[in-house]
């Protein structure tokens, strides 16, 4: 299963999304959110939603110096918090900025395409398959 | 109150001496909740008796609650300021990221003193404060380069806010707002005005958090619980679908819309600007506020032809609402969606309160029709009910104060009408513009006792539809359900949720959030909070010399038909007596 943005028009940034993400932790707020919602430019221009797009030879995989990041059956990759240095190559690697960081742990937040999101999001922006 | 919530933070900022401190308030946050219970007490300690609006030493205050950025819906910041208006307790809410963006920067409130000896915006980044230049920024014209400049030139993670003022609120206007994410506004009485004295043009923040709770699980089913029913609900679902605009049509059938300077209660080409025909044929877009699901925000849009080229358009997004049909639109005999939209096109332009704005003018087109000012005064304009041209000139001079005249106008309608005269029809409550609703006495009591006067602050509106409209009630009855009400809405802005969610958030689930929150109050310590708050909101404005019985009430409201048929001058003095009295103060 993968999460996708399936039709950005219908976007009114609300940032349910990105709460809901970061409610995975239990608490509120959003520090541990893996999905960013941005005006492009103004809001009156519509928003953009910045999310891991599950690459198939995902490039922050191959900056990581201790190999924390292991790749996913389907695409993305996953964390593994233990090998994890907090270099932040990986955040880098990624040019769409979908590799977002955690300053109160000094690590990244990957996207585990868990579909919280898509839940969340009153107009079907997000879907998950 | 939990100990580690970052709420308790107070960020206080001194633009004369350009520093800032960071004080742990639990003590208020833990006895007021946040929001207005909060900036109340800020109000209180920062702002001495008599201090004039305009003076470096008058303090902002921004207050954000402790559902902020954990619940959805909680997504309103109180502005709390000596108003330049009404010359006492200034308050306005607003959304967009502005809540949402400073819990996450890691406050429950800012208080904001001084006077900057240049023009600056405040660039405000978890715990650090920079002071930013923005000479090139004031009196530019065009309201999206300030808003882009901070966009791009403030690029740090995180939800990010900006807040910023228009002319209006460089020139002093005394009801200019401060607009914030492109449609929302800190409107009504002020705020922008006290921006420009500080020369304070605006406000970026962001940050990035998470917020504790005690409970997780009670945390994550209620968030459900308020999540499902701001999807589902008939209610919630009508301010998504046409929002607020569904009632000009509602109000105009049954006499309750204000037009022409309230010489009538409803107008002939009505179906021209309901909530409907916008929708349909102007509507381009809706949008949240951050951590809200109901998209009340409806964008429409403009086009233009440019006279010189054929085929060639400026396209315009223009956000609308009830307020803004009413007091751009029927107040001033406007039926026509273009000339609606071009005027309030140019009041966002300015950054100036649309509902004083349209207040005003109507009260000048009024005074013109009746020769009691004349082209001298208004400076050449031939207002004329209808004629949008003439409005928007007229909206530039309010700007620009070439005379006399327009330096009243630019103070509100209460102080033009104490200089020019015609008192009987200036619409102010309390000298603040009235909002579009004459739909009753219980409105008008609303206005004049509500301790925030906006129509939104009290119960009277709906008393009015809800049970007026069907059989009379004595002046103490409507009291005793104002304040009742006025109590309830002290709690929910203190925990700062719209008040368009005060369905959904009844007085049980408040107390049901704010347990895992760390607040073990039950519905009756609510209530009684609820009523110390505003006991305290009311004491601040008798202190600045706030008085029921030297209120101007225009004549107007009793001549023009209502849908209840009871606004009497005798009902409505008796109620402020009893209101009097029940305050324990001397009206
Ligand atoms: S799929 Fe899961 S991890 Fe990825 S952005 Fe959505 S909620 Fe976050
Ligand atoms: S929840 Fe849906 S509509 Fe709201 S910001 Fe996210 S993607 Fe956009």
């Amino acid at each position: 299963m993968k999460l996708s943005v399936a039709d950005l028009k219908r976007c009114v940034g609300c940032q349910l999304c990105m709460f809901a993400c970061s409610r995975r932790s239990g608490e509120g707020g959003l520090i541990n959110s893996c999905i960013e919602v941005r005006s492009q430019g103004g809001i009156s221009k519509g928003f953009t939603i910045v999310v891991c797009a599950a690459c198939g030879d995902p490039p922050c995989a191959k900056v990581c110096p201790t190999g924390a990041l292991i790749v996913r059956d389907k695409g993305g990759v996953r964390l593994d918090s233990a090998k994890c240095i907090g270099c932040g190559n990986c955040k880098n690697a990624c040019i769409i900025d979908a590799v977002f960081w955690n300053e109160d742990e000094n690590k990244p937040e990957i996207c585990i395409h868990c579909g919280v999101c898509a839940k969340y999001c009153p107009l079907d922006v997000l879907a998950y398959h | 109150m939990q100990e580690h919530d970052s709420l308790n933070n107070v960020l206080y900022i001194d633009l004369s001496k350009k520093s800032f401190r960071i004080e742990n308030r639990r003590d208020l946050f833990e006895k007021y909740i946040g929001g207005t219970g909060v900036a109340t007490q800020l109000l209180h300690e920062n702002c001495k008796e008599g201090t004039d609006p305009y003076d470096p030493s008058s303090p902002v205050i921004l207050a954000v609650g402790p559902l902020t950025g954990v619940l959805p819906l909680a997504s309103k910041t109180v502005a709390m300021y000596k108003s330049p208006l009404t010359g006492d307790l200034g308050e306005s809410h607003a959304g967009g990221r502005s809540a949402v963006a400073i819990r996450m920067a890691g406050y429950g409130a800012v208080v904001i003193t001084g006077k900057c000896d240049f023009p600056v915006y405040l660039s405000i980044q978890h715990n650090k404060v920079f002071f930013r230049d923005a000479t090139t920024l004031w009196g530019m014209r065009s309201r999206f380069t300030a808003a882009r400049v901070m966009r791009e030139r403030e690029k740090f993670p995180g939800l990010r806010a900006i807040m910023r003022i228009g002319q209006a609120g460089e020139r002093m206007v005394a009801y200019a707002s401060v607009t914030t994410e492109t449609y929302r506004h800190f409107g009504r009485l002020g705020l922008g005005a006290v921006f420009g004295s500080k020369m304070l043009k605006g406000i970026v923040i962001s940050g990035k958090r998470s917020i504790p709770v005690t409970d997780r699980k009670a945390f994550r089913n209620l968030y459900d619980e308020v999540y499902k029913a701001a999807v589902d609900s008939p209610v919630m679902k009508k301010y998504h679908d046409l929002g607020t605009a569904e009632n000009i049509g509602k109000l105009n059938a049954i006499n309750g819309l204000p037009t022409m300077n309230l010489k009538q209660s409803s107008i002939e080409g009505i179906d021209n600007i309901t909530g409907e025909t916008i929708a349909q044929h102007f509507l381009v877009r809706r949008f949240f506020c951050a951590h809200c699901p109901v998209s009340c925000i409806h964008v429409a849009t403009l086009r233009e032809p440019y006279e010189d080229d054929p085929y060639f358009y400026k396209t315009t997004f223009v956000g609308y609402d009830y307020e803004l049909i009413y007091s751009l639109g029927t107040m001033l005999g406007i039926t026509d969606v273009n000339k609606l939209l071009v005027l309030i096109d140019k009041v966002e332009e300015l950054s100036i309160d649309a509902m004083s704005t349209g207040v005003v003018m109507a009260w000048a087109t009024e005074m013109q029709e009746k020769g009691m000012i004349g082209e001298k005064e208004t400076d050449g304009i031939v207002l004329k009910w209808g004629d949008h041209l003439a409005y928007s000139e007229f909206l530039k001079k309010i700007i620009r104060q070439p005379n006399e005249f327009y330096e009243a106008v630019a103070r509100g309608v209460d102080h033009a009408s104490s200089v020019f005269g015609g008192r009987e029809f200036s619409m102010a409550f309390g000298k603040n513009e009235m909002p579009g609703y004459h739909t009753g006495p219980a409105a008008y009591i609303g206005y004049l006792i509500g301790a925030r006067h906006s129509h939104l602050d009290n119960a009277g509106y709906s008393l009015d539809i809800n049970e007026l409209i069907n059989a009379p009630l004595d002046a103490k009855t409507i009291i005793d359900k104002l304040i009742e009400e006025e109590s309830l809405r002290q709690v929910l802005s203190s925990i700062a949720i719209c008040f368009f969610a005060r369905g959904i958030y009844k007085i049980d689930l408040v107390s049901r959030a704010l347990a895992f929150m760390g607040y073990p109050y039950q519905k009756e310590e609510l209530m009684e909070i609820g009523r110390k708050i505003h006991a305290e909101k009311f004491r601040f404005k008798v202190r600045e010399g706030f008085s029921y019985r030297n209120q101007n009430i225009p004549e107007r409201i009793y001549e023009t038909k209502d849908p209840t048929g009871l606004i009497r001058k005798e009902l409505i003095h008796e109620a402020l007596e009893y209101f009097g009295k029940r305050m324990g103060v001397e009206v």
